[in-house]
């Protein structure tokens, strides 16, 4: 199983369900693609997340009805210096599909998706007791794992791996 | 970690609503949670779990460490299921360098990751019985567990951290006479689950305090985000051993339990069948158990043997150069996701090129799964929160990682 390279181009991809699905709605929510080692990766501009989101989720010929996850991945020190990842998976089609959000690592902040899938809860609130980055119209966007006071975001590029001493 | 939003100031004789902490030291909630509970009387109006006290920051320790130092990590996110969260991540960095892993190994991985999820139930069913007050169930689970856990001494020399899968393959030759301690314990293992079922299913004590408690739809359950025996239990009918195999398998017959009813007795009875199921198919494996190598050939990435090491210079500068400088990794990045017996582990890992994971993202089954909690025992009694954390089957390590 020699890896192929990935494809990039949005040209070639532009069949794939999903993508179709979301240029043919609003052509400017989609801002690259990618498909590596059979995954497919929509990046989707920061404003239009929510709403492809619910679109995804709607979708009656595969509706990505389950959010598997939420990360978020510090480029730093290059900018954008963030990238927020969704998993989203289709029970019903047995697929999954990556979507992403870059943000400038100044004051990064983005549409929550709690409306859309009320298991983004925790999923958000850990990104941003991690990260930092802010969810708006999230209902509760409180720490989740480290303490209430604790001062700054620990899986940040910048921030040691032994702490501040 | 959390704390309530502000209650609003009462007026003597309003409303008589007390808040409660449960947690974190509490037997029944299986490890460090706690819960806020705000209860008018015995009944629940409110409940918040809060986390974070086990929280050790394994995401960022990944970050420092060469890909092959992250598989010991792994074993202690969930402890009780360590080879499963080893095999979560060896696949995501083998579909990362596009690796083919031999038969063997895959089939060593799938009987390992199915006397994981054994091993995980009982000890699942024997904290829950003993929760809801079944004592004997208890001792009867950790007696089978103890045989589990030679099996995984023997195979790996450690009984709980075993790191037995490594990127490629696996880390030994699975010892002489391993494989007649499994078939042993496969024969017997089926007549240990009728124990339990004749002490629970049918007693009409369990059944009052199983059957109609914490119920979940299917609905709620999709958008909650559970998965594993939380979402089959409501009626979902998805394992990703079936809809999505990974390491063989599709090589393997079985069936995936589904009850419809979303409540505890629900979730008791899926595991308890998934039991049945998991014996099944270590029989399979010992069955149909491929001869040939336990690793994939790829020196640069897997540590060459011992023998090798000792008499050909070209294996002694693969070790040096693995063990002091790691392997570069090609850039990209890959979720992979595996069917733990608390339902879907994911690892989201990324490369930059370099010989130390750029991200590793766990998703931890445990923490979606704890979002159902409130739906489930709002508005129930607080006797029931015992059984639904039970029927959960949360592990605090995996959700604080």
């Amino acid at each position: 199983m020699a890896l192929e390279p990935a494809i990039t181009d949005l040209e070639q991809l532009k069949n794939h369900p999903a993508i179709a699905k979301l240029t043919a709605w609003n052509p400017a929510a989609v801002e690259g693609a990618k498909f590596d080692r059979d995954e497919i990766t929509i990046l989707v501009e920061r404003s239009l997340i929510r709403d492809a989101c619910i679109l995804l989720r709607d979708d009656p010929d595969c509706p990505f009805n389950y959010l598997a996850d939420i990360t978020c991945v510090d480029w730093f020190p290059s900018e954008p210096r963030f990238e927020v990842v969704y998993h989203l998976l289709s029970i019903p089609n047995k697929e999954r599909v990556r979507l992403k959000v870059r943000l400038e690592g100044s004051s990064p902040a983005l549409d929550s998706v709690t409306p859309v899938w009320p298991s983004a809860n925790y999923f958000e609130r850990e990104v941003y007791d991690l990260f930092g980055v802010r969810f708006a119209g999230h209902p509760y966007l409180r720490r989740l794992l480290m303490p209430e006071d604790w001062e700054g975001h620990p899986l940040r590029k910048d921030y040691p791996v032994e702490g501040y001493r | 970690m959390a704390h309530l939003t502000p209650t609003p100031v009462l007026e003597p004789g309003q409303d008589r609503t007390m808040i409660l902490n449960m947690g974190p030291h509490h037997p029944s909630t299986h490890g460090v949670l706690r819960l806020i509970l705000e209860i008018d009387g015995e009944n629940i109006v409110r409940i918040m779990p809060d986390i974070g006290y086990l929280h050790t920051g394994i995401e960022k320790t990944c970050e420092a460490k060469f890909y092959q130092q992250v598989v010991p990590l792994t074993d202690r996110i969930d402890y009780l299921c360590p080879l499963t969260n080893n095999l979560c991540y060896v696949l995501a960095v083998e579909k990362l360098l596009g690796l083919e892993i031999p038969p063997k190994a895959q089939w060593m991985r799938v009987l390992l990751n199915e006397l994981t999820r054994i091993n995980s139930h009982l000890v699942w069913l024997g904290t829950h019985a003993l929760d809801i007050g079944a004592m004997t169930v208890f001792l009867y689970c950790f007696r089978e567990r103890e045989d589990i856990l030679r099996l995984f001494e023997m195979v790996s020399g450690q009984r709980m951290m075993t790191s037995y899968f490594r990127i490629g393959g696996l880390a030994l030759e699975p010892p002489l006479g391993f494989f007649e301690k499994v078939q042993d314990f496969a024969r017997r293992f089926p007549a240990n689950v009728d124990e339990y079922e004749n002490l629970l299913t049918g007693n009409p004590i369990w059944g009052m305090r199983t059957k109609g408690v914490a119920r979940i739809t299917a609905e709620d359950a999709v958008a909650l985000g559970a998965s594993g025996p939380t979402l089959r239990g409501s009626g979902v009918d998805f394992d990703l051993r079936r809809d999505m195999p990974y390491s063989g398998y599709e090589n393997f017959k079985f069936k995936v339990p589904v009850s419809q009813d979303g409540d505890v007795f629900a979730r008791y009875a899926c595991r308890v069948a998934e039991m049945r199921e998991s014996i099944a198919m270590v029989q399979q494996a010992l069955d149909g158990m491929p001869q040939g190598p336990i690793k994939a050939v790829a020196p640069k990435v897997i540590l060459p043997d011992r023998e090798m090491m000792k008499t050909q210079m070209e294996a002694l500068i693969y070790h040096f150069k693995i063990i002091t400088e790691g392997f570069a990794v090609p850039a990209g990045e890959v979720y992979q996701a595996v069917e733990s017996p608390r339902g879907e582990m994911g690892y989201y890992v990324v490369s930059d090129g370099t010989a130390k994971p750029y991200r590793v993202h766990m998703r931890a089954a445990c923490l979606a799964n704890l979002q159902l909690l409130p739906s489930m025992c709002e508005g129930r009694l607080l006797a029931d929160v015992v059984a639904a954390i039970g029927s959960i089957d949360i592990v605090l390590g995996e959700i604080d990682r």
